[in-house]
């Protein structure tokens, strides 16, 4: 079996760590390095539970070898500390069972860092791609806005 | 009220927004080994041969188990073997595990095990099920072993068989003088929590066997591993952390098993059984589908005097809680309405279906579209308002459910003041249709429905109260949070009780069967009424032990005491008190005397009054209350291509009261979110082997943001006086009207009766073409 040893620069920290070839991000990230914010919910790139930021950019860990992971800066939502997006989504009750919001914030994080000016086609663009099975959505919505109101 | 009603924050807000909320999966250590499923390809099918010589030759694979010598299982009949064995009866059904030192090599070893199968013909509805002569998916029913509350019919697919006969059976049609009926079918589909179901077991050389699994039913899957493996009680501990959504479906109990069985394997070594999405979706326990038959009899004032209706539940391929579906469906067969004449037969059939889970609503949801369908068939034959005909017809306190409860003030909501209220949020007077232009209409849909829980008559909930030496107060409930709150709403009840902070009441999230007091199970909205009880039952018991020590200190008679702030104070002088700091471990005198001791605090609740229902005619009390609840759907609709986007979405539920505003009202548009996904677009798509051919996330498609109507959620609240604050269920209603409410709004844009769902274009085409009926 082929391995790789990899140094993976992983919410501002290096981390050393041995893979397989076929290991994605995702396996990696919660398997070898313990980070399980980051959830698996059908490990087809269908739901966005497992979505973290590569280079600012959000990425479904479940599509990346964790190879590819390097030299390139990741931030899971381990790696956020009291960002904007985080409070909105506490104060709005943007969550019910919690499985789904890790994936939610990391993109909702990356989409008002890139777009401050979102408009409700940008959003929607972005947030389509991960499933929220508790919400009806309307409180994500009133998160994202409210994070996006105090950029613009 | 200084905290029922407000918006308190959940209490594990923050661990779900960092990543450090843990549910079972996430839990890992090194020695940890990992199992993987075989399943079955086909809906029906021999097994010739299973040959596992080349999986167990792999290196790092630790165990492989077959069906053979296991027990039969399930809640209501024994019909189940953990592992198929000698045939499968569903596509998906597990028939051998791998236990593998990671994951990849469990797959791949799992890849190496061969299985040759023979077809036998596939029982693939309800309906082809009750038919003469249909293939049986179980020769042995008879033999099987059974509750008393179940009614199997040998010889046949019948399951069992749940009867109502209510009123006047002699002369059932006597005042009627206008007549509807309607035939209705959907098939099952799932509940998609994001969080698939996993299980991790371990057998200790004690013999104690330790299960960690993502569970609404952690006590109940301790009473059936004891139950099915003649294991002693005390040895089985079961804990479940945060569950990521459940909705139903991890109320059943199944991977507790296999992971149990696959530790006992290999020696009680620890072994994790994860569902990928397809296995979640098909092997685990779906969501019921229904063939429904719906009589209506009228008199010409639009006053409903007999109903006739058969339900046909796809019972699946193991009838498991689908007894309990039945019979949830018999209680409340004719919706929230007062019909005199009433004759329901709720049969539970087998199919080579995956089998049910509960489903949010149990039953409700899918009953309601049958009769709400057919109550506007009947205010189309009226030549009557659909919201008119419903609030004609509205059950009211007097009146009698289908199992004769009566109803009074207190154990049945409001429906006529729901209904007024709907009328006015979803503009009724603008009219059903709206047109836009050539192409688009507006088009609205309303529906009624309604609710008791039909769980177990003797179902017990418990908390305990412990304090920490700063006063403040640990509060440990058997309820499960699966994204409900309702961990949160207990604690802002203790608080309301206590008259305190509610900040200063720290919440065990995590529950274990060893030291957590007993909720039956996280499920029927019964959570915030029952374990409630609970809570306010410990809370008065901590009060009474408080002013006990504090009569002492303070040198005064206990009924001149009172307990607010987390203080104990004289009513008359509040200034002369003890802080909870400096008596919940006893109270120390200056000269190191010490009384009291710690105070921890109990309580329990059970139901009451609840009973068993008559085999003959369903007559009995199935639930303590009826939350009763009015939907309406707006959309926009195209002429041309058939599809549609929702524009509006209200319910109007009476609540009782309102405990945390903004957690019910997510509750309630959640609820409103998945059964418009279940109305609109879910669905197995099954071929005639009965194969799922869709159990990803890009074929089995729920709703995406985007896709969500705007929400308007509005309460009634009368109260139910024995319930917390005279709060009632409502984690599921928001749904129940859903699927109904959007029929008969796209019924009334193509202009041609809906009967199935879900209403995807094509189906919606089929129907107006007459391909379907």
């Amino acid at each position: 079996m082929k391995t790789h040893n990899l140094v993976l620069r992983i919410n501002g920290e290096d981390r050393q760590v041995t893979v397989r070839s076929a290991d994605t991000l995702l396996y990696t990230l919660r398997g070898r390095l313990g980070l399980t914010g980051s959830k698996p919910g059908c490990l087809n790139g269908d739901c966005g539970a497992c979505t973290v930021n590569v280079d600012g950019w959000p990425m479904k860990s479940c599509l990346m070898l964790a190879v590819e992971a390097q030299g390139k800066e990741i931030t899971t939502v381990e790696g956020l500390h009291d960002a904007p997006i985080q409070k909105a989504f506490v104060e709005h009750f943007a969550f019910q069972c919690g499985y789904c919001t890790p994936g939610f914030i990391m993109n909702c994080h990356s989409l008002v860092n890139n777009h401050p000016g979102a408009d409700d086609k940008k959003i929607k663009e972005w947030l389509e791609s991960n499933i929220c099975r508790c919400t009806g959505y309307a409180e994500i919505e009133a998160a994202v806005k409210e994070v996006l109101g105090k950029k613009s | 009220m200084r905290t029922v009603g407000k918006s308190v924050i959940r209490k594990e807000a923050w661990d779900k927004v960092s990543g450090t909320a843990r549910y079972t999966h996430d839990f890992q250590f090194t020695e940890l080994l990992y199992a993987k499923m075989v399943t079955s390809p086909f809906g029906h099918a021999k097994i010739i041969s299973i040959d596992t010589s080349e999986a167990k030759k792999m290196p790092g694979v630790r165990g492989v188990l077959t069906g053979e010598g296991l027990p039969l299982i399930g809640e209501a009949i024994k019909d189940r073997p953990p592992l198929a064995f000698g045939k499968v009866r569903y596509h998906g059904e597990p028939v051998v595990i791998v236990v593998a030192d990671t994951p990849a090599l469990a797959k791949k070893a799992a890849d190496k095990v061969k299985i040759q199968y023979e077809q036998l013909p596939v029982v693939n509805s309800p309906a082809q099920a009750f038919q003469k002569g249909a293939p049986l998916v179980h020769e042995q029913l008879g033999k099987y072993k059974k509750d008393e509350d179940s009614y199997p019919v040998p010889g046949t697919n019948i399951a069992t068989h749940l009867k109502i006969r209510k009123g006047d059976l002699t002369n059932f049609w006597k005042d009627v003088e206008f007549t509807v009926e309607g035939r209705y079918s959907f098939n099952p589909s799932d509940h998609v929590a994001m969080e698939t179901r996993c299980s991790i077991a371990e057998i200790t050389r004690e013999g104690r066997i330790l299960i960690t699994t993502s569970s609404q039913a952690p006590f109940m899957a301790k009473r059936l591993i004891s139950q099915y493996f003649n294991e002693p009680e005390g040895n089985i501990e079961v804990h479940t952390p945060l569950v990521g959504g459940a909705y139903g479906g991890k109320a059943s109990v199944q991977l507790e098993v296999l992971a149990y069985l696959s530790s006992k394997a290999v020696g009680g070594r620890p072994v994790k059984l994860w569902n990928s999405r397809e296995e979640d979706m098909i092997t685990s326990p779906c969501h019921i589908g229904l063939d429904a038959k719906i009589k209506f009899g009228a008199d010409r004032n639009g006053k409903i005097r007999a109903a006739e209706i058969l339900f046909l539940w796809d019972g699946g391929a193991y009838s498991d809680k689908a007894i309990d579906l039945t019979r949830a469906g018999a209680t409340d067969c004719t919706g929230p309405y007062g019909i005199e004449n009433v004759w329901c037969d709720s049969f539970c059939m087998y199919t080579n279906h995956p089998y049910p889970a509960p489903f949010r609503g149990f039953s409700h949801s899918e009953l309601s579209f049958a009769i709400e369908r057919t109550m506007n068939l009947l205010a189309e034959k009226l030549k009557m308002d659909p919201l008119e005909l419903r609030r004609i017809n509205a059950i009211r306190p007097g009146d009698l459910t289908p199992t004769q409860v009566k109803l009074n003030k207190s154990n049945v909501g409001d429906l006529p003041a729901c209904i007024t209220k709907l009328k006015e949020l979803i503009k009724w007077e603008e009219g059903e249709v709206v047109p836009v232009n050539d192409r688009i209409v507006k088009v609205k849909g309303i529906s009624c429905s309604w609710k008791t829980s039909t769980i177990d008559t003797n179902a017990p909930s418990g908390a305990i109260l412990t304090f920490n030496r700063d006063g403040t107060i640990n509060l440990m409930s058997g309820v499960i949070e699966i994204g409900t709150g309702t961990k949160t709403v207990l604690a802002q009840i203790l608080a309301e009780r206590l008259k305190m902070d509610v900040n200063h009441i720290y919440v065990r999230m995590e529950v274990d069967t060893q030291t957590t007091p007993e909720h039956w199970k996280t499920v029927a909205s019964r959570g915030t009424f029952m374990g409630g009880k609970a809570v306010l039952e410990a809370a008065d018991d901590v009060i009474r032990q408080l002013k006990d020590i504090a009569a002492c200190v303070l040198r005064a008679p206990i009924e001149d005491l009172e307990v607010a702030d987390s203080r104990v104070f004289l009513r008359d002088d509040p200034e002369q008190g003890v802080h909870f700091k400096e008596i919940c471990y006893g109270y120390t005198y200056p000269n190191g005397n010490a009384i009291g001791g710690q105070i921890i605090g109990r309580g329990n609740y059970i139901l009451r009054g609840l009973t068993h229902l008559d085999p003959e005619n369903g007559k009995g009390k199935p639930g303590p209350e009826w939350t009763v609840t009015a939907h309406g759907v707006e959309v926009e609709f195209d002429r041309k291509d058939l599809t549609y986007k929702l524009l509006r979405a209200v319910s109007v539920i009476d609540i009782g009261k309102v405990l945390n505003e903004k957690a019910a009202k997510g509750q309630v548009m959640g609820a409103m979110s998945m059964g418009l996904a279940f109305a609109g677009r879910e669905t197995f798509v099954m071929d005639e082997l009965g194969r799922i051919l869709n159990p990803q996330l890009r074929t089995y498609r729920p709703l995406r943001y985007g896709e969500q109507p705007e929400y308007m959620v509005d309460f009634i609240e009368t109260p139910q006086l024995d319930a917390p604050y005279g709060a009632r269920g409502v984690g599921e209603h928001g749904l129940l009207g859903m699927p109904a409410a959007l029929a008969n709004a796209l019924s009334k844009a193509i202009g041609v009766p809906i009967y199935h769902l879900p209403l995807t274009p094509e189906l919606l085409w089929r129907t107006r073409e007459g391909l379907l009926r």
